[in-house]
């Protein structure tokens, strides 16, 4: 069994059955695509771990623990971090701020050693003000500490999310669209710079994505979802080769063309 | 991007017509009227020809700032501008008149008396006295337009000293039962408030200089300067008396219930309409304690004893208000906590808790606070109480925003769902916002209890939390100094000017409207903390 799995998760929002029946099953340490078209249930899903969402059956697990019932703070606190398919910063914060806010579980401090500023206090502070600058220099945001986070550049408010989601130590990140938007050269980065968070860090990534070539390029496992089912899991090519998948996913025809361009 | 600064008569026009009819308008509803009994300096000027004077001003200055080109100076077009906008603002005014001379207009505009037209035509009569408002209009524009064409320092300079004139001469004539400035001081403190300014920016450019740094100690000599400046102004303010100090009391009120407000909506974001209720909870825990009025509740306690529990009483029910609250946002909140506020008056109110608390009679007999041998009963004395509070409060609440838990409101405020995602317990962090308000609101209210010596259920009126809402959006959501500002400008002007009075709600509104569009950001905006690259004390510990 894998650090995440989910087992005949259904969430339904009165009519529609947004994810049905799903199973899915993440190993440690890897990297995992969940593919699939506009509305396929995905964003869902992760919603359901994260626990914004309540699945009606099934349930997953995380670390052997189950997640139904958890509040968004204490899925977090167990070690599941996560981004944002359109950028969800804190756009009035500094940089900076956004990855202390990110550290919050970590830290200890309260009213009382807010207001007599405790040596507690000062030292947990001063840490994670280092731990900070840490982050963000790790992903590429060194000295831009204290813009504010929406006058960022597009490809730095990714990174600055992907800074913010990092500091509270996940062992899983859930990835929504990490390159939406990205020119080719933009994308190439956040593919080596999502390999250097596994090898690095040994952080197991999940992620939701549309371009072929990322997906084809950086996932031991792809799984595929329609109408909120899984149609197919594999590998890579045996994504790109399974009939159901081009059938049912990407349509007869010229939609084929473009799964093979991503190898 | 070349000069685009050509000579377009649409604009001085078109700006001149807005002044004039914003001179129009506050001389129709009677406020230049009004305040005409007000000396700003004797025998010179009045309080109304000073308002009717500021639009000038504004008009003028608004066209010359428009008239700045690309190249940044504002040239001999500004003056030319600035004078023709003051002319259009006058014609405004002289077409009122006229008017004003063929058709009766008091039928319907009660205030357009001869007299207002005496005053707009200078005592000259209508003919004369137009020609001569137009030269005025020309006049005063030109001179604004000449000031535009100082350098920004010396500019700004005699903008500090032009202000501060009027200020210092309200406060003056509050002070000493009407009497106005001589021409004499007016002209010395211009000069002085001038120089100072021009001074100071003197220094303060040389902190940014690189040629010429100011060392090091000159900086902190500097900061050390201002705050001796400030302290010095904010203990001896007193001594000018019981009326101004009866003022800055209740200025002071304010301060700690925005301090409180600031924290749930300024840093966590949640729109509080009910703040009253915990004023009003603080106010009657210390009515209830210490009046002999009430007999049901064991042995008097002293104001001191007290108030304590006043805070506690409020923290407490910040937190049970705060509950039900919990999952709701924005309007919703606004709606409910708007309830909640009414409720609690309404309760106060009630003939079923008559025999406890007095109903719509009130507690009365609140004893004054007594501090040793010292009865703090003066406006003057209850003045350093209520500055202790607030330095206490704004203490607690500097210290709350550079926190952990600062961070996490601030994150809320943001984005709520992210925020909780982040690993914040929403539930944990609202209701500390909640209950941290409240804490500050009943101090306030517990120091307005025995202020007044007594407690009625109308003193806790819905408007008292707009009120408190007005303060920090004038002042700056979220910002600290802005609260204070913002009490200043909405509690204390217009007690200094009370012939205002009736037109209270009419210059909040205008005010409030103006801020929204012109400064958004409140008087004194938040400022971000600068962390990653400050040279830390603490940074080399890795």
């Amino acid at each position: 069994m894998g650090i995440l799995t989910a087992h005949k998760v259904t969430k339904r929002f009165g009519g529609l059955t947004a994810v049905h029946r799903f199973d899915v099953d993440i190993k440690e340490r890897s990297i995992h695509s969940i593919i699939g078209p506009n509305g396929a249930g995905k964003t869902t899903f992760f919603n359901c771990i994260m626990g914004f969402y309540r699945p009606e059956e099934g349930e997953i697990l995380f670390q052997g623990l189950p997640l139904n019932g958890r509040s968004p703070d204490q899925v977090t606190r167990l070690g599941i971090g996560r981004t944002y398919q359109n950028i969800r910063l804190f756009a009035n914060m500094t940089v900076i701020e956004n990855v202390l806010v990110g550290l919050h579980p970590r830290l200890r401090a309260g009213v009382v050693d807010a207001i007599f500023r405790t040596s507690r206090m000062r030292k947990e502070e001063a840490e994670a003000l280092e731990e900070a600058r840490r982050l963000l220099r790790f992903v590429g945001l060194a000295g831009k500490g204290d813009l504010l986070a929406r006058n960022l550049p597009y490809g730095d408010q990714r990174r600055l999310e992907v800074a913010r989601a990092l500091a509270s130590k996940p062992t899983l990140l859930l990835l929504d669209e990490p390159t939406a938007g990205m020119n080719p050269r933009e994308t190439a980065e956040m593919m080596d710079f999502i390999r250097r968070l596994r090898d690095e860090l040994g952080i197991t990534i999940l992620l939701i994505e549309h371009q072929m070539r990322v997906v084809m390029g950086i996932s031991e496992t792809v799984t595929v979802m329609d109408f909120g089912e899984k149609i197919a899991e594999g590998t890579p090519a045996e994504i790109q080769n399974n009939p159901t998948v081009i059938e049912a996913y990407l349509g007869r025809g010229s939609a084929s063309e473009m799964l093979r361009s991503g190898n | 991007m070349g000069n685009v600064s050509r000579f377009d008569w649409r604009m001085p026009l078109k700006v001149g017509l807005l002044g004039g009819l914003i001179a129009m308008l506050i001389a129709l509803v009677g406020m230049v009227e009004a305040s005409q009994v007000r000396p700003v300096i004797t025998s010179l000027l009045s309080l109304g020809q000073t308002l009717l004077l500021l639009v000038f001003v504004f008009t003028a200055a608004t066209a010359a700032r428009r008239s700045v080109g690309h190249e940044g100076s504002v040239g001999l077009l500004g003056v030319i501008n600035a004078g023709l906008a003051g002319l259009v603002t006058s014609a405004v005014l002289v077409g009122l008149v006229l008017v004003g001379g063929l058709i009766n207009l008091r039928a319907v505009l009660i205030r357009a008396s001869p007299e207002l037209y005496d005053l707009l035509t200078l005592g000259l009569g209508r003919g004369r006295g137009s020609l001569a408002l137009l030269a005025l209009g020309v006049l005063l524009g030109v001179i604004v337009g000449v000031v535009y064409l100082l350098p920004a320092r010396p500019r700004r300079a005699v903008t500090v000293g032009a202000g501060l004139v009027p200020v210092v001469a309200i406060l003056w004539s509050a002070l000493f039962a009407g009497r106005g400035l001589s021409l004499l001081t007016a002209a010395i403190i211009f000069v002085a408030a001038a120089g100072l300014s021009y001074l100071w920016s003197l220094l303060q450019a040389r902190v940014g200089d690189k040629d010429r740094p100011l060392s090091l100690a000159g900086q902190r000599a500097m900061q050390w300067g201002r705050w001796a400046v400030l302290g010095a102004i904010v203990v001896l303010f007193p001594l000018l008396g019981k009326f101004p100090s009866e003022v800055l009391d209740n200025v002071g009120l304010y301060v700690l219930m925005g301090l409180g407000l600031n924290i749930v909506v300024g840093f966590a974001g949640l729109l509080d309409l009910g703040y009253v209720a915990f004023f009003a909870l603080g106010a009657y825990t210390m009515g209830i304690l210490t009046s002999p009025e009430i007999g049901w509740l064991g042995p008097r306690l002293t104001f001191w004893e007290a108030l304590p529990f006043a805070v506690l009483m409020a923290t407490l029910w910040g937190v049970i208000l705060g509950i039900p609250v919990l999952g709701m946002r924005g309007d919703y909140l606004a709606i409910v906590t708007l309830g909640f506020g009414e409720i609690i008056r309404l309760v106060v109110l009630s003939d079923w808790l008559k025999p406890y608390i007095g109903g719509s009679n009130g507690i009365t007999r609140i004893p004054k606070p007594v501090l040793g041998p010292i009865s703090l009963a003066t406006p003057q004395t209850l003045y350093y109480l209520l500055l202790a509070g607030c330095l206490l409060a704004g203490f607690i609440a500097i210290r709350l925003k550079d926190s952990r838990l600062g961070r996490a409101w601030m994150a809320m405020r943001e984005d709520e769902d992210v925020a909780q995602a982040m690993g914040i317990d929403l539930v944990k962090t609202k209701l500390l916002a909640f209950a941290s308000g409240a804490a500050f609101s009943g101090l306030s209210g517990a120091i307005f209890a025995s202020k007044l010596t007594s407690v009625y259920p109308h003193s806790f009126h819905v408007l008292v939390s707009i009120n408190a809402l007005c303060v920090i959006i004038v002042g700056g959501m979220g910002s600290i100094p802005g609260v204070i500002a913002g009490a200043f400008a909405l509690v204390g002007l217009p007690e200094l000017l009370r012939e205002f009075a009736e037109y209270r709600l009419w210059v909040y509104g205008a005010a409030l409207v103006m801020m929204m569009l012109r400064r958004p950001e409140g008087l004194m905006p938040e400022a971000r903390r600068r962390l990653e690259l400050r040279e830390t004390e603490t940074g080399s510990s890795t």
